[in-house]
């Protein structure tokens, strides 16, 4: 029997707010995607026409391909920018509001943070900050339980891949001091 | 008979108590992605991969299939309980399943769904069971120019079906060709796009590429949202059970319908997310009163579940019987195959039977054990919702992380599968497709191939993709596909077609 009276309620306190102002519109950001790809298949096309794009005794060259790629690719983009250039004048809907934006930067900034500090610090230290810093700082979780989910999460990752399965990550200077 | 033969031998090969383990772990973990927002089935599979890699090649594929069924079924519990499609492949499942739980049938409706997902299967697994040996045995029979029209033949009727503007999805595709051509060409050995750097040297790894296109961005596009939810808690009786399957044979042709149409597209790479709406749409078409669907039908429910997880199952037919992913998730999982030498295709019924026989297997119990195991959780799943995103968020970022550096030992990897990410949302958001990208990811260096050999044996003419009628057809066919929208705008003025509407799209 299903025991529908009870309910699971989980609260969002920092949602984005719906009348919160775009920051760009969806129109521009396809127009510059499609400029950026544009500029993408010009640079693989040169390389691959210096590779070599044409025939030669031994068949086709290594270029061959991908030249003809690269120009199916700067076509594709060339029709999405005018296409995009012409929908402008509709309007266009919003590509992310100011309050979308600033929660996504707070997912992208510490996960840019944690790619360079794990450089540095090795994976499992650069994990246990990550996932602290992100519960107390984005969540507005108790530090005590911010604390206690990372030490156990990167304590059970360590132990599931790099003692379990012998799958070896980045290492750093806490690592090597306890000799591993 | 000698495939029923075959697959007896696959249960031998599977019957061992560790890779039933294996599988009990995977339907788990598949269940629990399936479940979370900011998961599913491609990025799930994708991220735990490395799990995989010590594993001996079964046991591998075993526990990662078993995590795509457990992630198919784990997406109906959020659609029904708290109306959130944890997959683009429940919305149909949230029309009538909501409803249900809302007037307090939620053991109703997820009994339906779990029930109707192991038919949908089901039916799959036996039209792989009988039709891929005879498909791979026929393929054995192919060359470079058939191998190179197939691949045509998908690349085109991603473009021609696709619901997505064509020239975002031809942009979708010649990227990710492109991409794939990064590093050391296969046939020459030379160097291309690689601009000097060292780390490119490798090429772009398609795994790598995944983590960051689904999972990173996955999590940008949550977090936008607003996370709050509130929905049902619901366990399942074996009562509830036994009176949805009794009822069973009174809905046998809407099962029936959306089995087939489910597998016609996995096989086509038409995708489960149209497969569903479709069921859905045909159910609704043919029922005596349409109207009471959407108040809380129990076929409003079967007939999306069955045909989405037909679509997903028989998506890994031309996979292992041509090496040609009929979806993004089964792309992952050819990925996954390569990992371990092997070569998805014809020859792979010939050198690793016990290989090909033993997934086949794990099919058949999988979703068995998936259907018990997933009838007898539901509460405990359905309350992981409770943890906070905010602790959710950092944990896929991290296992993402782990995902892309494990996959060659490389902390460029680590960066790559950010600017994937970044891809991905911004892809995503102005209506890219993604699954034309990992496809052509995967397949561009085989596709590449066999063009360059179709082409070097011919001495350089086109001609070679029109030499016999097998080929011959299949270039046409191809053809027709990708100029599928005008030939059917054409045909709909002629008044020989209802061009306009809605039919045989790919949702990718």
């Amino acid at each position: 029997m299903s025991q529908t009276d009870l309910e699971i309620v989980v609260d969002d306190p920092t949602a984005p707010e719906d009348d919160s102002p775009s920051v760009v519109s969806s129109g521009t950001v396809e127009i510059v995607v499609c400029l950026l790809l544009l500029a993408l298949a010009v640079t693989l096309g040169t390389d691959n026409w210096r590779t070599g794009a044409s025939w030669d005794a031994t068949g086709p060259e290594p270029g061959y391909f991908p030249f003809y790629l690269s120009v199916i690719l700067g076509g594709g983009s060339l029709y999405g920018l005018v296409v995009a250039l012409l929908a402008r004048r509709a309007s266009s809907g919003s590509f992310v509001t100011r309050a979308q934006g600033r929660r996504v930067l707070a997912v992208f900034l510490p996960t840019l943070l944690f790619c360079l500090l794990t450089q540095f610090l090795g994976l499992y230290v650069a994990s246990f900050l990550l996932i602290a810093g992100f519960m107390r700082f984005v969540g507005k979780i108790a530090l005590w339980k911010s604390l206690l989910t990372a030490f156990f999460f990167t304590a059970i990752m360590f132990v599931t891949f790099d003692i379990a399965f012998d799958v070896i990550m980045p290492k750093g200077p806490l690592e090597a001091a306890l000799g591993r | 008979m000698e495939a029923f033969g075959l697959l007896l031998h696959g249960f031998a090969v599977l019957l061992t108590w560790k890779t039933v383990l294996l599988m009990m772990v995977g339907l788990v973990l598949g269940i629990f992605v399936g479940v979370l927002p900011g998961l599913g089935g491609p990025n799930g599979v994708a991220i735990l991969l490395p799990l995989t890699f010590t594993m001996d090649p079964t046991s591998a594929i075993v526990m990662l299939s078993c995590i795509y069924w457990g992630a198919l079924f784990g997406g109906a519990i959020t659609s029904i309980l708290f109306n959130i499609p944890g997959e683009a492949w429940s919305v149909a499942t949230t029309f009538d399943g909501y409803p249900m739980a809302q007037q307090g049938r939620a053991a109703e409706a997820l009994t339906a769904a779990f029930t109707s997902s192991f038919i949908g299967s089901l039916v799959a697994v036996l039209l792989i069971t009988f039709l891929a040996p005879m498909i791979s045995s026929f393929a054995l029979k192919f060359g470079p120019p058939e191998f190179f029209a197939v691949y045509l033949l998908t690349f085109c009727s991603f473009v021609g079906l696709g619901r997505e503007a064509k020239h975002k999805t031809v942009i979708s595709m010649s990227l990710g060709l492109l991409l794939a051509g990064i590093g050391m060409d296969t046939v020459s050995g030379n160097l291309r796009m690689t601009f000097g750097s060292p780390e490119l040297l490798r090429g772009i790894n398609f795994l790598v590429a995944v983590i960051g296109l689904f999972g990173i961005s996955e999590i940008l596009l949550t977090m936008e949202e607003r996370l709050a939810l509130r929905g049902h808690a619901a366990s399942i009786s074996l009562r509830v059970v036994l009176s949805v399957w009794k009822d069973l044979p009174k809905y046998w042709v809407t099962l029936l319908r959306s089995s087939f149409i489910g597998c016609w597209l996995g096989i086509t790479p038409g995708g489960a997310i149209a497969a569903s709406f479709m069921g859905y749409n045909l159910a609704k078409r043919f029922a005596k009163d349409p109207e009471s669907f959407g108040k809380g039908r129990i076929e409003g429910v079967f007939a999306p579940e069955t045909a989405a997880h037909a679509s997903g199952t028989s998506a890994l037919l031309p996979m292992l019987a041509l090496g040609i992913p009929g979806s993004g998730t089964a792309a992952i999982l050819l990925g996954g195959l390569m990992v371990w030498g092997l070569n998805p295709g014809p020859l792979l019924f010939v050198e690793h039977k016990d290989f090909v026989w033993g997934l086949i297997a794990s099919m058949y119990l999988g979703n068995v054990v998936g259907l018990v195991l997933v009838l007898t959780t539901v509460p405990i799943f359905a309350s992981i919702l409770r943890v906070p995103f905010a602790a959710v968020a950092p944990m896929i970022v991290v296992s993402c992380a782990i995902g892309a550096y494990a996959i060659q030992n490389a902390m460029f990897d680590i960066w790559l599968m950010l600017g994937f990410g970044i891809v991905g949302y911004v892809f995503k958001k102005i209506g890219i497709p993604l699954a034309p990208f990992t496809l052509a990811l995967v397949l561009g260096n085989r596709a590449e191939d066999a063009f360059r050999l179709s082409m070097i044996g011919s001495g350089g003419t086109l001609k070679v993709f029109w030499s016999n009628g097998l080929v011959g057809s299949i270039t046409t066919l191809a053809i027709v596909l990708l100029f599928w929208p005008v030939i059917d705008g054409l045909l709909g003025r002629l008044g020989w077609t209802g061009a306009g509407h809605n039919r045989g799209t790919i949702k990718n």
